[in-house]
């Protein structure tokens, strides 16, 4: 076993690496690097001055070079222009370029300086992901208790009337991205001119002009039923077809094994057959998947950041990647690989802890 | 003209779309009444699921294709009166000839709702199953030798599948996905003045719209090598089409001028297919390690056959029933992975009518309007649920036997 993680650890090392050099890669292409010069100098800069600039700000080093910097394994030079001002990346507001340290990479501990937020890469990042913490936290919450149950009731019985209803639901939200349902969230229970809040105002029922709220920028200080129930409804949707179908097959197949025929044939209660005697077989493939939900959720909590103006993690990717941030982008990237990676390695973990006719050889 | 009240908009949308009611007829009467007779596709009407899934669908298919004639106005023009209009509203003093009502409303911008949702099911029906079939070149090309030989090969390729897989999609889509990538590259000039840049899209695009053409030349030579002439004829077509398809899509250079693409619609078939592709590398993978164990398998390379050939000819089509369910299921998803690209105004321009873009474009204003964002959202909801409600009738036909 140790052995085993031992080499996904190494994989795991070796993908990130690859992964964020290409994110390196592709954030340092030329046109980005001009775009970068005229939005942090001016934005009516001849080619001959954004050439300048880059070279001044070390830009015109090789790629590979400066992915070593970003790593920490390379110096990062100090540059000094004609007017005699000295740069290097790793100055700071509160420490300049002549008592900056020559390396200030990842090894280091450091991500840079975020372009956007003026701010340290570090900072950003653990504000915004923590926002974003609370709004998986209650997603998760939701989600996983709600898709298992809908997952068992339908697969305890397959074919009745129960997994036939509880069937079509799950299938219709596997089928209804966030920025689909989030729509209709908002027109139904958020709009001052459609949907129900207008006939729960005039019945006297709420307080405000809507249901909810569709926005949860409120959120970011307060969390609060009527601003955050839309954010998460949407994405628990959408995730949690999935999960229940997935759980739902397992179920309905652990429910045909010959220890369940033998039970039933025994006389214990159904009740006691489903939760004793099923429900751990039936539960490794949906704990699989629910770990491998993580990452997919990445994309959704984008979209729901967007859409309810909620400035979390995936706020500050559309930031950093609409306003080509490097070094936000670079500190956002490794974070998701590195989720996407754990989540990946726990889940193999689990599968062969919850069942042990697989053996890590 | 009065606006039209109540229940009368959604009588005159039904009537909007005879088309497609007509040619749903047409397939699904005969089809239904011959489903004993027609193998896997029959089984799609023996349940409701297959059924329900199949209408879905096939509306919008029928739509896509009858765009011209369901359309009431053309989707990109402003009309007067439609600003924010809600559904039913009549235009504002509309010429001779034109539709006098918004079935649907108006946007922001005082286009018809109603033609953009016909027109933007045109273009996600276009771009979704050509970029799935791409995805699906490239996973079944390079699928098929990792599972077959294994090694190093399988190795190298399957630490690239979950590389790409590991990639936050959103992020691709950021990176890749922008006007100013297409931009850079060194340009390169042939064929007299023409000019293309080796930026990391035309690049991508240049990988992956080689692989049908590789595919088909490897499917006829594996099989007909034993006949020289048939399969000259065959690669000599392949070729042709596949030279004048790979320099008209990936490098801008068609004499004829039928095959050049937008370069947003390329950049996005190349990102939709990368993204797509590992998916379908590890299902075509793990079905040849199944497969390949089977005994006639073994026979034929006791017949002492060439492994291409076993890999296209006696592995592929075993793997049928799977990988036609899979496709169902990956067109839904590619649709939902090209609303995403619209919704956060990547790759089509701005004005586009497809679901993405007019979402995108609509939610700026939802808590107020809600029906120019809604009835995009709905269309992509329907189609996606058909294709799910598809994938598992034929799943579950597919099991049957």
């Amino acid at each position: 076993m140790a052995h085993f993680i031992l080499r996904r650890l190494g994989v795991m090392l070796l993908t990130t690496v690859c992964l964020t050099f290409i994110v390196f890669f592709l954030t340092n292409l030329t046109p980005n690097l001009e775009k970068l010069a005229k939005s942090e100098a001016n934005a009516r800069m001849s080619d001959a001055e954004v050439t300048r600039w880059l070279a001044e700000h070390g830009y015109d080093q090789n790629v590979v070079t400066r992915y070593g910097q970003w790593l920490g394994i390379v110096p990062s030079p100090k540059l000094t222009d004609p007017d005699g001002v000295t740069y290097t990346r790793c100055a700071r507001p509160e420490r300049p370029a002549e008592i900056a340290p020559k390396f200030c990479g990842i090894l280091q501990g450091e991500l840079g300086f975020s372009s956007v937020f003026k701010i340290e890469v570090t900072d950003a990042i653990a504000n915004r992901l923590g926002k974003t913490g609370y709004l998986m936290l209650a997603v998760m919450c939701v989600m996983v208790p709600l898709a298992l149950l809908i997952g068992i009731l339908s697969g305890m019985r397959e074919g009745s009337l129960m997994d036939r209803v509880l069937s079509a639901f799950a299938i219709i939200t596997t089928s209804t991205p966030e920025y689909v349902s989030a729509i209709i969230l908002i027109a139904v229970f958020a709009s001052k001119n459609s949907g129900i809040s207008p006939h729960f105002v005039e019945w006297g029922l709420i307080e405000g002009p809507t249901l909810f709220k569709a926005s949860a920028a409120t959120a970011l200080r307060d969390i609060t039923f009527s601003n955050f129930t839309l954010p998460v409804t949407a994405l628990t949707l959408y995730g949690m077809g999935y999960i229940a179908r997935m759980t739902r097959a397992s179920m309905a197949e652990v429910m045909t094994q010959q220890y369940i025929r033998t039970a039933r044939l025994k006389g214990v209660p159904f009740r006691a057959i489903v939760l004793k005697h099923a429900l751990r077989n039936a539960m490794i493939t949906p704990f699989t998947i629910i770990m491998l939900q993580f990452p997919w959720l990445l994309t959704g909590v984008v979209i729901v950041e967007t859409i309810f103006n909620y400035k979390g993690f995936g706020w500050s990717l559309v930031q950093a990647a609409g306003n080509n941030d490097i070094e936000l982008l670079m500190g956002i990237s490794i974070v998701a690989v590195v989720v996407v990676l754990l989540t990946q390695l726990i889940s193999d973990i689990g599968y062969v802890y919850l069942n042990p006719r697989i053996r890590v050889s | 003209m009065e606006n039209l009240a109540g229940l009368d908009h959604l009588l005159k949308i039904t009537i909007r779309f005879w088309p497609v009611w007509v040619a749903m007829a047409i397939v699904m009467i005969p089809s239904f009444s011959t489903r004993r007779n027609t193998g896997l596709y029959g089984q799609i009407f023996e349940s409701r699921i297959g059924v329900i899934g199949f209408s879905l669908v096939s509306f919008w298919v029928f739509t896509a294709i009858f765009a011209d004639v369901i359309m009431t106005h053309d989707p990109y023009a402003t009309w007067g009166g439609l600003k924010n209009a809600l559904p039913g509203s009549a235009l504002r003093a509309p010429a001779e000839g034109i539709y006098p009502h918004a079935l649907l409303g108006g946007d922001n911008l005082a286009r018809d709702v109603f033609s953009r949702v016909v027109e933007g099911s045109r273009i996600v029906l276009t771009i979704s199953p050509i970029a799935t079939l791409f995805a699906f070149m490239v996973g079944i090309t390079l699928g098929l030798p990792a599972g077959y030989f294994g090694g190093r090969m399988d190795t190298a390729l399957t630490f690239i599948s979950n590389l790409i897989i590991a990639f936050p999609v959103i992020l691709l889509f950021y990176l890749l996905v922008t006007p100013e990538i297409r931009s850079g590259g060194p340009a390169f000039s042939f064929g007299g003045d023409h000019v293309w840049r080796a930026s990391v899209p035309n690049l991508l695009a240049a990988l992956i719209f080689i692989f049908p053409t590789i595919f088909f030349c490897t499917l006829w030579q594996s099989r007909f090598y034993v006949r020289p002439k048939l399969r000259n004829i065959l690669i000599a077509v392949t070729l042709v089409i596949g030279i004048w398809g790979y320099l008209g899509t990936a490098f801008d250079y068609d004499p004829t001028g039928l095959l050049l693409i937008e370069p947003g619609l390329k950049n996005i078939f190349a990102i939709v297919a990368i993204v797509g592709a590992p998916a379908k590398f590890r299902i075509v993978r793990g079905l040849t390690l199944d497969i390949k164990t089977r005994d006639y398998v073994a026979a034929a390379q006791t017949r002492g056959e060439r492994p291409w050939y076993i890999m296209l000819w006696e592995i592929l089509p075993n793997a049928r029933g799977p990988l036609i369910v899979d496709f169902c299921l990956r067109i839904g998803y590619t649709a939902i992975l090209l609303g995403a690209l619209g919704f956060f105004g990547l790759g089509l321009t701005p004005e586009s009518a497809d679901w993405g873009s007019t979402i995108n474009e609509a939610r700026r204003l939802l808590a107020l309007y809600s029906h120019p964002a809604l009835y995009p959202a709905l269309a992509l909801m329907t189609l996606v649920l058909g294709l799910n409600l598809l994938g598992d009738s034929l799943r579950e036909a597919s099991q049957k036997d």
